[in-house]
């Protein structure tokens, strides 16, 4: 009798539990909400994105509560992707289904990112991606749960190529990194540039990744085209701007980095990539509010943050904030919270999400400064126009993404 | 002028080019050659002491006020001297295994060296300036040549025939070719052969280092500069054909001029033209081109 | 030493027994989505060892065999439709064609020679990879539906998903170990141990290196096809070479030539590599790299040879 009384109590309390731990999840799951950060923390984007983003996501989460004081704990958990698809897909679903993980963030190159976006989709929580590169994100792959954050190629391709177009660059030539992420840098450029008047000359296809680009760059020359417009990334764009002013390319014939940070300008310095224009979504030096939080930043990391790591804090505070305001963690009821609420914090004035998942914000069209110029550390770019939202993004009206009803 | 509707002017260059960068693979591989010649063992870690090299030599700058000219003395003595710490306490112990363990083992090494210069100056490299004396270019008509490319390829072939000069004319040599055919009899006739196997890593790994060097102020002083590289490398040393000593340099530098070439007429096809040649190689001469079957 | 050889080989069908079980409840004690990683190496793994542990050849390329079969396995499935099995079947077929083209240009070398040569290639089989548009290229061919088995099955559910990958497991793990007690496989040994023997005694030494060569192709190809389903995506680190050092690492690790050391070094490597990357962040490499040095140098007979060598002293005494 005592045995079933015994079980019967704790069939109740079972019961009970469940009851409870159901109504919890209607709010937040366990009254918590945990950050997962998925990045690069040892392979080519480490720099750009890597430890600086974990950083960024401890100071979203540390402002967070400072600010809105909540009812429930936030938490945060990191991993090294390796930038292998396969670890980012394992470590997803685990930090999904086991550990309680209510979005998973940064997600630094295009393979990880599509396949952690599908996951996200399937176990229906959040994605917030401020690393990865490529349009198929909010195109072709687009889903209802993922956010592209802080850029993609279409708008720096884009940014760059126009502008530098309406400034007189009319001849152009490119060097293109042959793999499907180059082609389509070049391929958005090449609109761009003819839409604005000017012209394509030709353009070499380089083998991913390469060394050495002095034959590539000698056909630039060859060719006679004002501009070089430089349709790759990484260590690749480095080599190339580096050679190009080894054998006298620049200053005579202009570089335009289609695909370019910071921390590239700030690996290769300013005697080589001086004057060279690019588009970046964040710049630390470009008023007070962007200086003070890049100074919070520099302190910890040692470095400037890029647009990268900005874009992380802007998005995961964005993303808590949308929880507080929904009263959820609930991947629908956030993301319709999100998207309904404009972004205004240092990194975005009047941002906001769009039904494809892309975050469309200001750009700024930069040129980095000849080494007289700079005064301070970091101090790297001229900002020389802003992009505003509506036109630095790919237009809805050429989306490829479902979601889009046109 | 055009040769296949390519402007003579632009071929020229992109020989010249081709050369440029077939003297690195010539310096690379003929540190392989050698240290496969006499040891056996593929040193997998060239790649790495290679991307060191230049590191030495940046640290050297940056931190030390040492200049060009001394760090492409100071690095390969530098790397070299760690090749020798690593030959003595782990390549040692393998040489009575199978040769594959060298490999598996240079491969560690090599993750290690690149895992830790990755943690210590991240992944985007560090800028290397020309020195002073090099800077600029001369116009060749054709082409605009800087100076320090040139400086490359006169540097490389000096070192490259030097050794070779080394190897096969002075005693030292005959003692290290003796060696490598017969290592009982040489160790019979009073010399010590365990040094000369140690002294030949050293040099091999200061050969990759040299090439480090003389690459740093061209690429991204980067962690990971030298582990695609290395790559190229090895098919360069099976196209020569293993341990051969001329041939590995000529094979470099052919093989710099092909991809110069292919960068011209197909320039996508430019980075596996390399492994491409290497296959039609083995299937008529399995040697490869100066190898003893 | 004849009687203990002879003690683990009655031991081995208990062993096995006791293994396969082992493998039917796994998913209900741990993470099954992990497991199925493992399983998937781990049958990557024992491919290879089929050929450096019996044969003695050492193929640095081995990832173009996964990588390649991953990839038409997840075209056939996202592009054509075709049902999971037949997938995987696809891709071991393909891994088996391409471990012919590998196997007739290298075999003719030896020892550093053959595994150079695999590499080069295996270079090749990446660039097509990294260039051709129906990979993916750098993104990875992403999406691929892990369907329904024999049309029937939903492999969305990961616990059907995981005995499928299983099934796959003991049917390659069954061909290597037939292979390996075949007279086939005792000829392989008797290659490796000594080849200008083996000539002398009539075998055709080619035929028998690239029969072996096609048939780790094929199951380094088949563990490649299991994993896209798993994972639902193929993308370019299973053909680049880092992957062809890193089964090398496993097998080593495991245990040379020994039937169960690939799974357990494939195993302990899958678990490293999730469990550093929330710890050690960019040591990982170095980590890799030190096991790497440290198994060379001093266990060279891997954990399952050393544990086998312990066994065997305790025998004795």
């Amino acid at each position: 009798m005592k045995h079933i009384n015994r079980k019967l109590t704790a069939l109740a309390c079972a019961t009970a539990f469940a009851t409870l731990s159901g109504a919890a999840n209607a709010q937040i799951s366990g009254n918590t909400v945990k950050v997962g950060v998925l990045t690069d923390m040892s392979g080519t984007y480490s720099d750009l994105a890597g430890s600086g983003a974990v950083l960024a996501t401890q100071m979203a989460i540390d402002d967070f509560i400072a600010e809105a004081k909540p009812a429930f704990k936030v938490e945060m958990v990191s991993a090294d992707h390796q930038n292998k698809a396969d670890i980012a897909s394992t470590k997803a679903r685990e930090w999904f289904e086991r550990e309680g993980v209510d979005t998973a963030t940064e997600l630094v190159t295009t393979s990880t990112a599509l396949a952690v976006m599908k996951i996200a989709k399937e176990m229906n929580r959040v994605a917030l991606m401020s690393g990865p590169a490529s349009t198929p994100i909010t195109n072709e792959q687009c889903n209802d749960v993922s956010v592209h954050y802080t850029y993609d190629t279409y708008a720096l391709a884009n940014g760059t190529a126009k502008a530098v177009t309406q400034q007189g660059g009319k001849t152009w030539f490119f060097l293109t990194a042959d793999y499907a992420f180059g082609q389509a840098l070049e391929k958005d450029s090449t609109a761009v540039v003819t839409a604005n008047g000017g012209k394509v000359l030709g353009s070499v296809r380089h083998p991913f990744p390469a060394s050495d680009f002095s034959s590539f760059l000698l056909q630039a020359q060859a060719s006679g085209a004002q501009i070089i417009g430089l349709a790759n990334a990484g260590a690749d764009t480095t080599n190339a701007i580096k050679q190009a002013a080894e054998f006298g390319i620049t200053p005579k014939q202009a570089l335009a980095g289609l695909l370019m940070f910071i921390s590239d300008v700030h690996a290769i310095g300013l005697k080589s990539t001086q004057g060279m224009y690019l588009t970046t979504g964040f710049y630390w030096d470009l008023n007070d509010a962007t200086r003070a939080w890049s100074k919070r930043f520099f302190d910890k990391q040692k470095r400037m943050p890029t647009m990268v790591q900005a874009g992380q804090y802007s998005s995961v505070l964005h993303y808590l904030r949308a929880v507080k305001a929904a009263g959820t963690d609930d991947a629908a009821k956030v993301m319709a919270q999100m998207k309904k609420t404009p972004i205004n914090d240092f990194f975005a004035k009047n941002g906001r999400i769009r039904e494809d998942g892309r975050m469309v914000h200001d750009m700024y069209l930069a040129q980095v400064k000849k080494p007289a110029e700079s005064k301070y550390p970091w101090d790297y770019y001229h900002i020389r126009q802003v992009i505003p939202a509506d036109e630095a993004f790919q237009p809805l009206s050429q989306s490829r993404c479902a979601l889009v009803k046109k | 002028m055009e040769i296949f509707g390519v402007p003579s002017a632009l071929l020229g260059s992109q020989l010249l080019v081709g050369l440029i960068n077939g003297s690195f693979y010539a310096v690379l591989s003929l540190g392989l050659a050698i240290i496969f010649g006499l040891l056996n063992i593929i040193n997998f870690a060239h790649g790495a002491q290679y991307m060191m090299g230049a590191f030495v030599a940046w640290i050297a700058l940056t931190k030390f006020g040492i200049n060009y000219w001394a760090a492409l003395l100071l690095s390969p003595v530098v790397i070299g001297a760690l090749g020798v710490v690593l030959e003595r306490t782990m390549l040692r112990r393998l040489y009575k295994l199978d040769h594959l363990y060298g490999l598996l083992l240079t491969f560690g090494l090599a993750l290690i060296f690149e895992g830790f210069f990755r943690d210590q100056y991240g992944i985007s490299g560090q800028p290397y300036e020309v020195p002073e004396l090099l800077q600029g270019g001369v116009s060749l008509g054709f082409m605009f040549l800087p100076i320090y490319r040139g400086w490359v390829v006169v540097a490389a072939l000096v070192v490259c025939f030097g050794t070779w000069f080394m190897i096969e004319k002075t005693k030292l040599g005959a003692y290290l070719r003796a060696g490598t055919e017969n290592p009982q009899i040489v160790q019979a006739l009073g010399i010590n052969v365990p040094l000369l196997i140690t002294f030949t890593y050293g040099y091999g790994v200061a050969l990759a280092a040299f090439a480090g060097v003389l690459a740093a102020p061209i690429y991204q002083v980067n962690p990971l500069m030298g582990s695609n590289l290395i790559i190229v490398v090895f098919a360069v040393v099976v196209i020569g054909g293993m341990g051969s000593i001329m041939g590995s340099i000529l094979t470099g530098l052919g093989l710099g001029l092909i991809e110069g070439l292919t960068r011209v007429f197909y320039p996508e096809g430019s980075a596996v033209v390399v492994f491409f040649i290497m296959v039609i190689v083995l299937l008529v001469r399995p040697a490869g081109l100066f190898g003893r079957a | 030493m004849t009687n203990n050889d002879s003690m683990f080989a009655r031991a081995m069908p208990a062993l096995m027994t006791g293994l396969f079980v082992l493998g039917l409840v796994a998913p209900f004690m741990m993470y099954p989505t992990f497991l199925m990683k493992m399983l998937c190496f781990g049958l990557f793994a024992c491919a290879f060892n089929l050929l450096l542990g019996f044969a003695g050849l050492l193929s640095f390329g081995h990832a173009a065999f996964l990588g390649s079969a991953g990839y038409i396995c997840g075209m056939l499935v996202r592009d054509l439709g075709v049902t999971p099995e037949l997938g995987i079947l696809g891709g071991t077929l393909a891994a088996g064609a391409l471990g012919w083209v590998f196997g007739v240009l290298a075999i003719r070398r030896t020892g550093i020679y053959f595994a150079m040569i695999t590499l080069a290639l295996s270079q090749m089989v990446y660039f097509i990879v990294l260039q051709w548009k129906a990979t993916g290229g750098e993104d990875g061919l992403q999406g691929v539906p892990r369907g329904h088995l024999f049309g029937v099955i939903d492999l969305s559910n990961n616990l059907a998903m995981y005995y499928l990958v299983f099934a796959v497991f003991c049917i390659g793990f069954f061909i290597i170990h037939r292979a390996i007690h075949s007279p086939f496989g005792e000829i392989l040994k008797a290659i490796r141990e000594n080849e200008p023997r083996a000539v002398s005694l009539g075998y055709d030494v080619a035929k028998f290196k690239l029969l072996a060569f096609v048939i780790s192709a094929s199951l380094a190809g088949m563990a490649g096809a299991t994993k896209t389903l798993v994972f639902q995506l193929a993308s370019l680190t299973d053909v680049h070479w880092h992957m062809s050092g890193e089964v090398v690492l496993m097998t080593l690790l495991g245990g040379l030539g020994t039937i169960f050391g690939p799974l357990v070094g494939a195993s302990v490597i899958v678990a490293l590599q999730s469990e550093l990357a929330d710890k050690v962040g960019s040591w990982v490499t170095v980590i890799m790299g030190v096991i790497f040095v440290l198994c060379v140098l001093l266990f060279r007979r891997g954990i399952v040879g050393e544990l086998q060598a312990l066994i065997r002293r305790s025998g004795v005494n």
